[in-house]
């Protein structure tokens, strides 16, 4: 080999190297995440949603100005992609075992995965994969659908060249990341039992986790799938299944446990120590005419559970509503924080829940620590927590044939819009309402109804709507910033915090604002309708502020 | 709120609302709502409006079939299973039973009518598999939804002491307000009195049952109003439109909008909610005192 084929050889596998890199995740790397990457739903795997880019930061955030928008059309409208002033997007590459198709006007609410360069958005059916650059379309992906309650889509997961996102009616999209291309799909849940299903498939090592929603009473599950095939490597049931199982004591009968929901429909968080995925369980059914569940507590629904990825075994739980009457899911995704606890370090798990109370646990152990009542308003439960910290339930704030007064709402103070944590401020943030709103029995029958049945709730406003900032080692609140005006009922989109010394989020009027995480302070903002929380990624030396409003995605750049 | 979402979801979409089975439909896991959004453009494209089932209703079998399937399960399975498939004392509830979900045309029901959970209480029903053919039909023909309809009978909300409500009234509400002057012929406003119970708790409020319904009279409140006073002293005052951190608009009295930026607390604004003592009064009112006022100012009439 003379000397300049040996430096063809080596630029030649020099290139190709480059070339095989792009558009591919490591599993391995989302362990430790590059900065200039966000590789699944939270950034990380801690939940924390916490950038360590500072480019953009508290010195100069009044320069923050739009780099590109890309406006995105759902299913098979033609112009996909080209809004007015824009070059349209490629066709759509179609899919589906269905043959309905669900248009309407794109709304993006899930996470943005930004890898290699290259974005993937999604709503429910449709995927897109864009330039981060410039946000031009390079891709998009049309599932045509048997039905299902299109409700959203929260992102996709990325494992290797692949990308995966859940469908409406039941399915695992498997998608060539480089070119739209369908791989496979797999049925991942029973449509004739009325699931549907929204989760950002999340991906550890060799294992890709998805979670389904059912509004019946349809039990919930945690699946793993293998990324390569999608076959299953593990289910785990939130509620008991068969006699034996643990927790059913705590339901009047197996055919109540079997039917009693407690689905997994948003992302949790994953300790590589422990090998512990933490997630949060949705809500009991019957949702609220309980009483053919029991009395009990009906585990392990509306609880944080933390599940062993390797084996799908339960390592502990922590139920944040037992017994729920409300349809409080506490399906928010936990942050894991490894901090200073009482004088020493401590591994925890803690999650702002629908039902207006903040907690913090072990998370090696579910050991509580912390239990605070975040929203004044809250009135289902008791004043006095029980022996573990927990809320204990008011039976007459369930319903009342004459109406019972209920805050907060069925919305919930929080529910599953991503919460931050800054490890600078040691604060937890989260967008929190105190609404209420007037429960009624809406049927007569003994036996209750199925599913989300058997009450009309009647909205009476919220006393406001606030941008909220936790003391995670007391629970109390260390500031919050309340959203002006009179009665807004709009929980906005989740948070992100950077190491430039702001927080990111979306206010009650739509705004993306950039805050002060000492105190809450708004510094600059964008009306710009933004729609899912925002990410932040860094691409040949500058960096940007990623985020969705409705159907169009926003990049800001500091110029 | 969870009806609001719905009604907001089908402007989003454009598609037309289908009570029992939207596609885009409120569920357990909450889409938010979105106010201060941009417009988004109107309707499905081409086409206009359509009506998409989220888990749509099987083909429904001859009424005939239908007929014989249904006096079949009345005398063979609706003692334990409930006579509208719910569940009863004994039997588990059919409509959301997977079994019966998952059975195209009774190959999965027939076995276990045959005796093949006799070892878990589900004994052996003499019935041809012709009958159960027929017994499956009518299930199949039975809606399964996760939500409630209206009630077949109305359920009477009025349940408080009228006496004691008058009592109530007076000592929360009659600062401001009396039954003989600002009330007056206010309950009779109303035919149902659960919309008459919202309306008192928070005139404005949605006072109908199920989307579509009549959310009753609409009352004269006077509209929250709001005075920006700017760093030169001077005034403006009107109705409020929209405000947030940055930003905030009124309507004058001859109609026009004035709007500001805000930077902090400049300008000064000062927002006065008339509702802001009905919205206080949650943080304290009972459910015995609100039902007991309902029912004293039913009897005002």
């Amino acid at each position: 080999m003379n000397g300049m084929t040996r430096f063809t050889a080596v630029a030649l596998l020099g290139l190709s190297a480059q070339l095989a890199l792009s558009q591919n995740l490591d599993p391995a790397k989302i362990l430790e995440p590059h900065p200039d990457s966000w590789p699944t739903y939270s950034g990380d795997y801690s939940g924390q949603r916490y950038s360590k880019l500072d480019q953009i930061n508290q010195g100069n955030i009044k320069g923050l100005s739009l780099a590109w928008s890309t406006k995105v059309t759902a299913g098979t409208r033609p112009g996909g992609g080209g809004g007015i002033g824009q070059p349209s997007g490629p066709a759509a590459i179609v899919g589906g075992v269905g043959t309905s198709e669900f248009g309407g006007t794109a709304n993006v609410r899930g996470a943005l995965i930004q890898v290699d360069g290259v974005i993937y958005a999604t709503t429910p059916d449709n995927a897109w994969a864009l330039d981060a650059h410039d946000g031009h379309e390079i891709w998009h992906f049309y599932w045509k659908t048997k039905g299902g309650t299109h409700i959203g889509n929260r992102g996709v997961g990325m494992w290797h060249d692949r990308v995966y996102m859940e469908t409406p009616d039941d399915y695992l999209i498997c998608l060539d990341a480089k070119t739209g291309k369908e791989i496979w799909h797999k049925e991942i849940a029973n449509f004739n039992l009325q699931y549907f299903s929204t989760m950002s498939p999340i991906v550890v090592g060799n294992h890709l986790l998805v979670g389904t929603g059912d509004d019946l009473d349809e039990p919930g599950y945690l699946q793993s799938l293998d990324p390569e095939t999608g076959e299953m490597q593990w289910r785990y049931y939130t509620v008991p299944m068969k006699k034996g199982d643990p927790g059913l004591e705590t339901w009047a009968n197996l055919d109540a446990a079997s039917h009693g929901g407690g689905n997994v429909w948003v992302p949790g968080s994953y300790d590589p120590e422990t090998h512990l995925y933490i997630f949060g369980s949705a809500n009991p059914t019957a949702a609220y005419t309980s009483a053919k569940r029991g009395p009990g507590d009906n585990l392990y629904t509306c609880a944080m559970i933390a599940v062993n990825v390797d084996t799908g075994k339960m390592a502990w739980y922590y139920q944040t509503s037992p017994h729920d009457t409300h349809d409080f899911d506490s399906a928010q995704t936990p942050i894991l924080v490894d901090a200073m606890f009482n004088g020493k370090m401590r591994k925890m798990a803690m999650t702002m829940a629908r039902n207006g109370y903040f907690f913090v646990v072990d998370r090696l152990t579910g050991e509580h620590l912390v239990t605070s009542k975040i929203s004044a308003s809250a009135n289902w439960a008791a004043p006095e927590l029980n022996k573990i910290g927990q809320p204990v339930r008011v039976p007459a704030k369930d319903f009342d044939v004459a109406g019972a007064l209920v805050s907060p709402a069925n919305q919930g103070t929080a529910n599953w819009m991503p919460p931050a944590f800054d490890p600078e401020t040691g604060l937890f943030y989260v967008q929190t309402t105190d609404s209420f709103a007037m429960y009624y029995l809406a049927t007569l029958d003994p036996r209750g109804a199925m599913g989300l049945g058997g009450k009309d709730e009647l909205s009476l406003g919220t006393m406001g709507t606030y941008l909220t900032a936790i003391d995670y080692k007391t629970g109390k609140i260390a500031w919050n910033h309340r959203y002006p005006g009179v009665g807004n009922s709009r929980l906005p989109d989740g948070i992100l915090a950077t190491a430039g010394k702001l927080l990111f989020a979306a206010d009650a009027a739509g705004n993306l604002v950039a805050y002060d995480p000492a105190n809450g302070k708004p510094l600059w903002h964008s009306r710009i309708g933004a729609s899912n929380a925002p990410e932040t990624y860094m691409i040949d030396g500058h960096q940007y502020l990623l985020v969705a409003g409705g159907d169009t995605i926003y990049a800001f750049v500091m110029n | 709120m969870k009806v609001q979402v719905v009604v907001f979801a089908c402007l989003l979409t454009g598609f037309v609302y289908s009570v029992r089975e939207p596609l885009v439909q409120a569920s357990s896991q909450v889409a938010g709502q979105q106010a201060g959004q941009p417009a988004p453009p109107a309707g499905p494209g081409p086409g206009g409006a359509q009506r998409l089932a989220a888990y749509p209703d099987r083909p429904k079998a001859p009424q005939e079939v239908l007929d014989r399937g249904k006096a079949v399960y009345g005398v063979s399975c609706s003692f334990c299973h409930g006579s509208d498939a719910g569940g009863g004392e004994s039997g588990p509830n059919l409509l959301r039973s997977g079994v019966v979900l998952e059975d195209q045309n009774g190959e999965l029901v027939s076995p276990i009518v045959h005796g093949a959970r006799a070892s878990l209480g589900m004994p052996r029903i003499d019935i041809s598999d012709a009958q159960i053919v027929d017994v499956v039909a009518w299930l199949h023909s039975l809606k399964v939804v996760s939500r409630t309809g209206p009630p077949e009978v109305p359920i009477n909300i009025v349940t408080g002491d009228s006496k004691v409500g008058e009592a109530t009234f007076g000592k929360l509400c009659g600062s401001c307000h009396s039954v003989t002057g600002d009330l007056k012929g206010f309950a009779g406003m109303y035919k149902d009195p659960r919309a008459m119970q919202q309306a008192w708790m928070l005139p404005g409020g949605p006072g109908g049952r199920f989307p579509g319904e009549a959310a009753g009279p609409s009352l004269h409140v006077k509209p929250t109003s709001v005075t920006v006073t700017l760093a030169d002293g001077k005034k403006a005052e009107g109705n409020l439109e929209r405000i947030d951190d940055f930003y905030v608009s009124l309507r004058d009295n001859t109609g026009g909008l004035k709007s500001f930026s805000r930077n902090g607390d400049i300008p000064k604004v000062e927002i006065h909610d008339t509702l802001a003592p009905h919205r206080q009064m949650f943080m304290k009112i009972s459910d015995k005192e609100i039902h007991d006022i309902t029912a004293y100012l039913v009897t005002t009439k």
